[in-house]
């Protein structure tokens, strides 16, 4: 489990980017908080940088985009999900619980 | 339409090939691929693979799953000859025809090369084949490189040379590399991150001849001065490949040249990518090369024109660090201001100008307000933003 910020600190539409190998993306979007691999699966980019709509995020580069609920790409460059992981909230402080290598357990 | 013939197996080929499947076409799908490899990504080729931080498995484009479902003829290392006066028989080298009912011409670009004897230690950067050279020479010890071009490949080679270790010098004819995309002030810009590299820029000179017997030991430039070389890497641009086509009923003219649906002449061939000219333009960028074949198949399955295709010109490019993106339409005179970060900080959104009215945007380490402009480009509703720090460049 990893403290990621404090939950006034990640606004509606904000996102942050937390440095673990490999780094993870958190977001707040459509009123949830959400945790996915940082990295495109395209090609090197950081999608904590991505523009949010909705529930998807789209890759700064190329505009391949994720959905954050499940890591899986809805459009190409991208073919393979990225990882997502479990957000909580405890004392008003994000927590990221990294999933475990391979799969993408929520 | 009972077969159609993709002549070119790289990006814009296979998406091609994606867009007839998505798009309905369950006849015979044929694609047909001068090179040995299955379709792979370039833009990684000049920066994390020379780097090696990217293996060949992660430059492929498709994976088995996807190959399988394609349900396409492929044909690898091999070299179309011609296309016949209608269109209808692909000519293969060794003499095999392909009878097709369409054609999606996606034969792309080749490094244009310099005149004169071929040298060991010269080397373009195009295909998988010219990096996996280069990086094997390159790991052969420290080496003086000579990046001949200062564009994006150039720039990019440059970079990736210099953090191997190599000692590097750019050379490039026109007085600043990037002046026709990005305008003088923000190529000048671009020109400072050599500087940053360790890598010498010379600008304003053009390369004489090469020197060397067997393998190149100098470069001789315009003005005499000679530059000592262990490799070379030619980068000054690409030429479309449509000499296949010679003898065809097709306009070639810098490219196959289509009207604005990627449509020639015979309304069953199409074009696609580098080699297209398309409304009276050729793009090679990598976005270009993945929008275009959605229309183009949309046009090729509907027998003629029901759709155009214009997007937004949009290109990136990595080099010593840092990520420049660029958008738009931008035309000399346009006036640029810089709207958020700063130049002397590496990391900055700039818009061009004109009018009042915004017609293109550059970015260094700027993704996020970068995507939101290049977003209002694309749907023309770009405006120029008012900020505090906007002033004009002063360089």
């Amino acid at each position: 489990m990893i403290p990621v910020c404090r939950l006034e600190d990640l606004p509606e539409g904000g996102s942050v980017r937390i440095d673990t190998a490999p780094p993870i993306a958190v977001f707040h979007a459509d009123g949830e908080l959400y945790a996915i691999d940082d990295t495109c699966t395209h090609q090197d980019a950081s999608l904590s940088e991505g523009w949010l709509e909705g529930c998807l995020v789209e890759c700064p580069l190329h505009e391949a985009s994720f959905d954050l609920r499940t890591g899986r790409p809805t459009c190409l460059p991208a073919r393979r999900p990225v990882r997502t992981h479990r957000v909580t909230v405890e004392d008003g402080v994000v927590h990221v619980h990294p999933a475990a290598e391979e799969g993408t357990a929520a | 339409m009972r077969t159609v013939t993709v002549v070119g197996a790289s990006l814009a080929g296979l998406y091609a090939a994606r867009e007839l499947r998505a798009q309905g076409f369950d006849g015979r799908l044929v694609i047909v691929g001068e090179e040995s490899h299955r379709p792979y990504d370039r833009p990684p080729l000049s920066k994390d693979f020379l780097l090696g931080k990217a293996g060949e498995d992660q430059l492929a484009l498709s994976d088995v799953d996807e190959t399988l479902e394609l349900g396409a003829e492929w044909m690898f290392g091999v070299r179309a000859r011609g296309l016949d006066a209608r269109g209808r028989t692909v000519l293969l080298e060794g003499g095999r025809t392909v009878s097709t009912d369409g054609v999606v011409i996606a034969t792309g670009a080749s490094a244009r090369r310099l005149p004169g004897p071929a040298l060991t230690g010269v080397h373009t950067l195009r295909t998988l084949d010219d990096a996996r050279s280069l990086r094997a020479e390159l790991l052969r010890g420290p080496r003086r490189v000579v990046v001949i071009g200062g564009g994006f490949i150039g720039a990019e080679t440059a970079s990736s040379c210099a953090a191997l270790g190599h000692s590097v010098t750019v050379v490039e004819a026109a007085p600043l590399p990037l002046l026709p995309q990005l305008g003088p002030e923000m190529a000048a810009v671009c020109a400072g991150l050599h500087a940053r590299g360790g890598v010498e820029l010379v600008t304003g000179v053009g390369v004489a001849a090469l020197r060397g017997d067997s393998a190149v030991h100098g470069v001789e430039l315009a003005d005499g001065r000679v530059l000592p070389a262990d490799v070379v890497v030619v980068g000054i641009g690409a030429v479309p490949n449509t000499g296949w086509l010679a003898g065809s009923t097709l306009a070639l003219h810098d490219g196959v040249l289509c009207d604005d649906g990627c449509v020639t002449a015979l309304p069953q061939v199409v074009a696609v990518g580098d080699v297209a000219r398309v409304g009276g333009a050729r793009a090679e960028h990598w976005t270009s090369a993945t929008a275009q074949p959605r229309v183009a198949v949309r046009n090729l399955l509907a027998g003629h024109a029901v759709e155009t295709v214009r997007p937004m010109p949009y290109f990136w490019s990595d080099q010593y660090g840092s990520r420049i993106q660029f958008a738009g339409r931008r035309k000399d005179g346009d006036q640029v201001r810089v709207v958020e970060g700063a130049v002397e900080d590496g990391s900055f959104l700039a818009l061009y100008e004109r009018a009042g009215v915004t017609t293109a945007a550059l970015a260094v380490d700027r993704p996020r307000p970068f995507t939101r402009v290049r977003r209002e480009l694309a749907r023309g509703e770009a405006r120029p933003v008012v900020r505090s720090v906007a002033e004009p460049v002063a360089l």
